[in-house]
């Protein structure tokens, strides 16, 4: 088992505000690390310090290293969007491209990023990510209808699959069961377990059933730090810290 | 109170109804084929038309969108891209200025700086003028369409490792794409309708050209020409072209509310 992403004394700001506090956490190949935590405490700050989406925000900064197979991304030579290449992420909110197709949304990464392709090729990537999310089944005849005449969790899965079908290492997710049904979220959750075979996952969400269900490692923060981080069963079963056993059980957050 | 709301209402909506039937009552009868197919006649031959003025105003408003529109939408997706920039928002003063400014003085504005120079009217000063007047409402409908793209929208396609410029491109814009036709289709509907400023730039032409560098007519100029004439023949004329006018520039403002509540519906 490697180390695939190392967060090393990372801190991240909106301006003054100083979000994220010197985290030093490390994310297992193939596997799916979960962080939990409040409302508030940095949780999409600091996964999305792990494609370099945060310094999209006008204002926003980082200071630290993340190594992803041991390179720093935020070196001064590389190229965020080669980053985001290689680390995909899922948004809490399905963002179906609304002008295009269910089989254009999932080829859109690959044309956005300039590769070109015989429409074979392309079709044959779509079905292949469309199925690595388990979605091809219920789209497989309607692949030109808009990506918006889906389902919420369809269109989650779809977003899943778009990220998929760039190939990336890394598949970050933002909280990506907070706006969809029990039925949508337990898919979801089930394709957790499919895709760490090929993929390392790292989910955030601020339910802890979920993360004790699906994940292998579990980070808590609070207030922007790193307050414990373990194999999941340990953290839920025998959280070291006063403050995760706190948050585990319902007494704040 | 609402009884009141109600009589402001109506009270707003005579004048339309107003214009529309005058201009139907005094105009239905000359609108014929003779007046969209033939040229206009020596003073007091009848049967003549306005073809050369349908044909100059089609041909000015499409110049006008060729120059205007490009840099219209360029400058809006610009503005709406970087709002902190000063040079963004010294264009968007200016865009908001400029919707400010008088046609007839922007019609001056380019009498002094194409026509004069040139030596003479012509259909690219007239287009000038009209691509003068329609950018600052391409830019600010461009700027605004822009804005309503929801920023996950944006940050989707950045994670997946596309471009800024790609982004902004691909992905916002064609989203914003119907907003920003609609703001286009209005402005051609605005400067279709204008006057004052072609009267300083393109001027007029009894005969039939298309040429660029040449004097040309259009719906709007020849309809004044021949309302302040004392010819009775020109003035029935007048009325029909008023109402030809009417009817392309309403056909324009309701196809496209009609359009764009379609695609409204199938987007959701």
């Amino acid at each position: 088992m490697s180390d695939k992403l190392v967060a090393s004394s990372l801190n991240a700001y909106f301006g003054s505000n100083h979000a994220i506090r010197n985290i030093n956490v490390t994310v297992s190949a193939n596997r799916v690390t979960a962080i939990i935590g409040p409302s508030g405490c940095g949780k999409s700050t600091l996964i999305r310090c792990f494609n370099r989406m945060h310094e999209v925000v006008p204002g926003a900064r980082v200071e630290g290293a993340v190594l992803l197979d041991g390179d720093d991304i935020y070196a001064p030579a590389v190229d965020p969007v080669d980053v985001r290449r290689r680390i995909g992420m899922v948004f809490q909110r399905p963002t179906p491209f609304p002008t295009m197709s269910v089989a254009e949304n999932v080829a859109a990464g690959l044309r956005l990023n300039g590769v070109a392709l015989s429409r074979a090729a392309r079709n044959r990537i779509v079905e292949q990510s469309l199925r690595q999310a388990a979605l091809w089944e219920e789209v497989k005849d309607r692949l030109n209808r808009p990506g918006t005449s889906l389902s919420g969790g369809q269109q989650q899965r779809l977003c899943v699959a778009r990220a998929l079908a760039v190939k990336p290492d890394v598949l970050l997710m933002d909280e990506p069961c907070s706006a969809l049904d029990p039925i949508s979220t337990a898919r979801i959750e089930e394709l957790l377990l499919e895709l760490k075979e090929n993929y390392t996952l790292v989910i955030v969400t601020h339910n802890m059933q979920q993360a004790a269900r699906c994940s292998d490692f579990t980070a808590f923060m609070y207030t922007g730090e790193l307050i414990e981080f373990g194999e999941t069963r340990q953290i839920f079963t025998n959280p070291i810290r006063r403050e995760t056993e706190d948050y585990i059980t319902g007494r704040f957050g | 109170m609402v009884g009141l709301t109600v009589l402001a209402t109506v009270v707003a909506l005579v004048p339309l109804f107003l214009v529309l039937g005058y201009l139907l009552s005094k105009g239905a009868s000359s609108v014929n084929w003779n007046f969209f197919t033939k040229m206009p006649t020596p003073v007091g031959q009848p049967g003549g038309g306005m073809a050369n003025a349908i044909v100059g105003t089609f041909e000015m408003v499409g110049v006008a969108i060729v120059m205007g529109v490009p840099v219209g939408i360029g400058a809006g997706i610009y503005i709406a891209e970087n709002p902190t920039k000063w040079l963004a928002r010294a264009v968007r003063f200016a865009a908001d200025s400029m919707m400010g400014i008088p046609s007839i003085v922007i019609g001056i504005f380019v009498y002094s700086v194409v026509v004069e120079p040139a030596g003479g009217f012509s259909t690219f000063a007239g287009a000038a003028a009209l691509a003068i007047i329609m950018m600052p409402l391409v830019t600010r409908t461009t700027e605004e369409m822009i804005l309503l793209v929801p920023v996950e929208l944006r940050e989707a396609a950045l994670a997946l490792g596309a471009a800024h410029w790609r982004t902004t491109l691909s992905v916002v814009a064609r989203a914003a794409a119907s907003g920003i036709a609609t703001g286009i289709i209005l402005a051609v509907a605005r400067v279709a309708g204008e006057t004052a400023p072609l009267l300083f730039t393109a001027f007029g032409n009894r005969f039939w050209s298309t040429a660029l560098t040449q004097p040309i007519a259009s719906l709007t100029v020849q309809v004044y020409t021949y309302a302040i004439s004392p010819f009775a023949d020109w003035q029935r004329q007048a009325w029909a072209g008023a109402l030809v006018l009417t009817a392309i520039v309403l056909a324009l403002e309701i196809g496209i509310r009609g359009i764009t509540r379609g695609s409204a519906r199938v987007a959701r």
